[in-house]
């Protein structure tokens, strides 16, 4: 007999205006296991875990907790229940304590009681926290930490994880991993969304697979490949980029000499003594976790900020570390910026608009100081084609679109102006498989034609699918590039890690 | 030795309606909501304040209408910001046009009018100090209750969970309504409270500081007070001592006029204004810092997803 259900879901259905997120789903959570939620981006995974966690109320179809029929109109009901939620986008106050965060979502006690608290579960799952330290100050690491321990203290039955790994280096991944599986023994459930298959592999006892809103299948994760998850959950067979054809040639596209910046950035690193080139027809790729320097690197080479302390960039055989970002880009050098909204792109614009933005100079788009906007909007067309962009034609608002989709407009509009040197950071992140190959491939295209690119990222699989060479940020410093042949997934895990996270676990287990 | 002395109790109660105004502001930004209308809340707490006085007599009941109009006043802005989702700047700026219309409406059959005053309360012994005794004890109460209200509510957004929980709110409005706060309803008591004390310090400048009623008599000060919230950095004690400050330079300017520098007086007038502007931009430069004690959701309407 199998065991009683802790949480069934039938024929849920939401729907938003203009889409249907969930279409009639059905899912069921034993106690004790693991349960991964798979899909696109916009199958409707985040919705599915807002209704469960009372952050969103279903159209129709019911809810059943230890199979009771149960409403949950409101996280703090889902909570009361024992439904824990760990957000991909952390719900933390920056300016705030770790500690305060943990007080706020939790029933009012005692600072001092709550201290101690939260200190021995921190210990029991090994999870290390400093109380005191503000958010702002934290790396994307600890600041889950703080969101799972928030969680714990809870004494949640079912825990849900919302991409819980696409921020983590491999070493951070395995602790997780360990706690997970501790919890699991402890008999409490695990629903687990993520992108990354093999991961889902390793860890998950079940998963449900949804497709544009609807679950289109149910397996166990283990008697199944990466390969074959994917295509469930695309629906059709996926090829594996075939990497690029070109080989770097002797052309330097890119070269950073004894590079310093000073970040502008409350608490953020400032890099120091950072050298490396870029060739045609290579990609080189910067690993590292979030906040070691990566926005002062990426915003000193696209010249958001002004000229750093000390060092020059070259871009093109040109000196450009006094060069405002246009005159970069007049050099024909693009960049693709972290924050896809309100850096990438202007939310409120359409997609024309957004199109306009970075590719006026480039594709001739002003004569007279007059805008073809014919022009640009064929040009948008080509983009929405071209990368497969899912929007409501080229007159869709940029945030109307998912974040995947927006991702491919991003990158699509920057490739299609043929650069010779393209800059990116954080391709696709939190961008599904299929989109993410197909940003891939089209970066890979690029090189092949003779561009040289350099790409910042946190997700490993990324770098090594991708990158002809590595090299890793970590606190400011950049670490000497070497061939991806040449250098294993473990070792850019230590380099990732070594400097910012050891020694706190050291000091906290000498305590 | 007198002169300084009487100066320095001036000083004091010209800094007092900033003191009101901005603690109101600054609880109200804290909470992520920019209220610009504060210039409005002070001159319709100043003429209900007064006209309350002139009806009753009773100088409490013109600081409790004052406050109260204040308060209301807020709250016309409360609904059309938060509950109908209208910018908050443009409805600040209405806030304040609509203030300074209804006080001039309401406050024509005022002008000229005198009333009781509120004195300063006679401790025995403390009071009849030397020098000490007047600097410390002898000013009037609201003087001190303005300090407190400040101390205080210092006290409750750091201190206390309600105040955390308004900190965190307009820190992160989407991760506060994640949570499960009420964030619209915690604005909501937010901009009720700084409309609250925007009508105080309007009433304060009525019925103690003039005493009288006149046209638009607030000059500017609503915009100080607003100016001295950013330029402290959201800080209670670099509020009080911009407040000071303002409230010094004031009384400094109006007795050099008096000695008669041959600088022409609207000069001087203006130099409270700037100087507190400067010194406070001076004191608190510091980039991070101002990030780090901005409230990260100020200006920006929310709407919970449902």
């Amino acid at each position: 007999m199998t065991p009683q259900p802790l949480l069934q879901l039938q024929n849920i259905r939401k729907a938003f205006p203009g889409c249907l997120a969930n279409d009639d789903i059905d899912l069921e959570v034993t106690p004790g296991e693991i349960h991964a939620l798979l899909g696109e981006n916009g199958a409707g995974k985040s919705t599915l875990v807002k209704i469960i966690y009372g952050a969103l109320r279903p159209d129709q179809g019911q809810i059943r907790w230890r199979g009771d029929a149960v409403e949950i109109p409101n996280p703090a009901a889902a909570r009361t229940l024992g439904i824990g939620m760990v957000f991909q986008h952390f719900s933390l106050f920056e300016s705030m304590t770790t500690l305060e965060n943990v007080a706020l979502a939790l029933p009012p006690q005692n600072l001092g009681e709550l201290r101690v608290h939260l200190e021995q579960t921190a210990r029991d799952y090994g999870l290390a926290l400093q109380p005191d330290r503000h958010v702002y100050d934290l790396s994307m690491g600890e600041r889950q930490r703080i969101e799972i321990v928030r969680c714990l203290l809870q004494n949640p039955s079912l825990l849900i994880l919302d991409e819980p790994t696409s921020v983590l280096t491999p070493q951070e991944t395995e602790t997780l991993f360990a706690t997970l599986g501790t919890l699991a023994r402890e008999g409490r459930s695990i629903l687990y969304i993520s992108h990354k298959l093999e991961e889902v592999r390793m860890l998950c006892d079940r998963a449900t697979i949804l497709r544009g809103g609807r679950r289109v299948d149910d397996c166990i994760p283990a008697k199944e490949t990466a390969h074959s998850l994917a295509e469930k959950m695309i629906g059709r067979r996926v090829e594996s980029p075939p990497g690029h054809s070109a080989s770097a040639s002797s052309e330097i596209r890119l070269q950073v000499s004894d590079l310093s910046v000073q970040s502008d950035q409350p608490h953020g690193t400032d890099i120091a003594g950072v050298s490396f080139s870029v060739h045609a027809g290579e990609i080189l790729g910067i690993a590292g976790i979030a906040g070691n320097g990566q926005i002062e690197l990426m915003s000193a080479l696209s010249g958001e900020t002004g000229s750093p302390r000390a060092g020059s960039i070259q871009m093109l055989a040109t000196e450009v570390s006094t060069l405002a970002p246009m005159a970069r880009r007049r050099l024909g050098a693009v960049f693709v910026p972290e924050e896809r909204i309100g850096q990438a792109a202007v939310s409120d614009l359409n997609l024309v608009q957004n199109s306009f933005l970075t590719s006026a100079d480039r594709m001739g788009f002003v004569s007279h100081g007059l805008v073809d906007w014919a022009g640009v909007e064929r040009y948008a067309g080509e983009i929405l084609t071209r990368f497969d962009v899912k929007a409501a034609g080229t007159a869709a608002l940029a945030n109307s679109l998912s974040g995947g989709n927006l991702q491919k407009f991003i990158v699509g509009r920057e490739i299609l102006q043929q650069p010779q040197l393209l800059v990116v950071s954080q391709p696709t992140w939190g961008v599904d498989a299929g989109a993410a190959a197909a940003i891939h491939e089209q970066i890979q295209q690029l090189v092949s034609a003779g561009a040289g690119a350099l790409v910042i990222s946190q997700d490993l699989d990324e770098i090594f699918a991708l990158c002809d060479r590595i090299a890793v940020i970590s606190q400011g410093s950049l670490s000497p590039p070497r061939p991806t042949a040449k250098i294993t997934t473990q070792e850019v895990g230590l380099l990732m890690g070594a400097s910012r996270e050891q020694p706190q676990e050291i000091s906290h287990a000498g305590a | 030795m007198e002169l300084l002395i009487a100066s320095i109790m001036t000083m004091m109660t010209a800094a007092t309606p900033l003191v009101f105004a901005a603690t109101g502001e600054l609880v109200s930004e804290k909470s992520g909501v920019l209220n610009l209308g504060v210039e409005g809340m002070m001159l319709i707490g100043a003429v209900f304040g007064f006209a309350a006085v002139t009806l009753t007599g009773t100088p409490l009941a013109g600081l409790l209408v004052g406050s109260l109009s204040g308060l209301l006043a807020a709250l016309i802005f409360a609904v059309l910001t938060l509950t109908l989702l209208s910018n908050q700047v443009a409805t600040g700026l209405a806030l304040t046009i609509f203030g300074t219309g209804l006080s001039a409406l309401v406050g024509l059959d005022y002008v000229g009018e005198t009333i009781v005053q509120i004195r300063a309360v006679h401790l025995p012994v403390l009071s009849d100090l030397p020098i000490v005794g007047r600097l410390l004890f002898g000013h009037d109460p609201l003087v001190y209750l303005a300090i407190v209200i400040l101390g205080l509510s210092g006290w409750f957004l750091k201190h206390t969970r309600w105040g955390m929980i308004l900190r965190a709110v307009g820190d992160s409005d989407g991760s506060a309504h994640a949570i499960g706060y009420p964030v619209i309803a915690i604005r909501y008591a937010a901009v009720a409270f700084g409309g609250a004390m925007a009508g105080l310090g309007g009433a304060y400048l009525s019925l103690v500081y003039t005493p009288l009623w006149a046209e638009n008599m607030t000059a500017g000060r609503g915009w100080i007070a607003l100016a001295l919230v950013v330029f402290a950095s959201w800080r209670p004690s670099r509020v009080l001592l911009g407040a000071i400050l303002f409230g010094g330079i004031t009384i400094l300017q109006l007795n050099a006029q008096a000695a008669g520098f041959g600088i022409p007086g609207a000069f001087m007038s203006m130099l409270p204004y700037i100087a507190t502007i400067v010194v406070l931009v001076l004191i608190s430069r510091d980039p991070i810092r101002i990030r780090l004690n901005a409230p990260a959701c100020l200006g920006r309407p929310f709407r919970a997803e449902r």
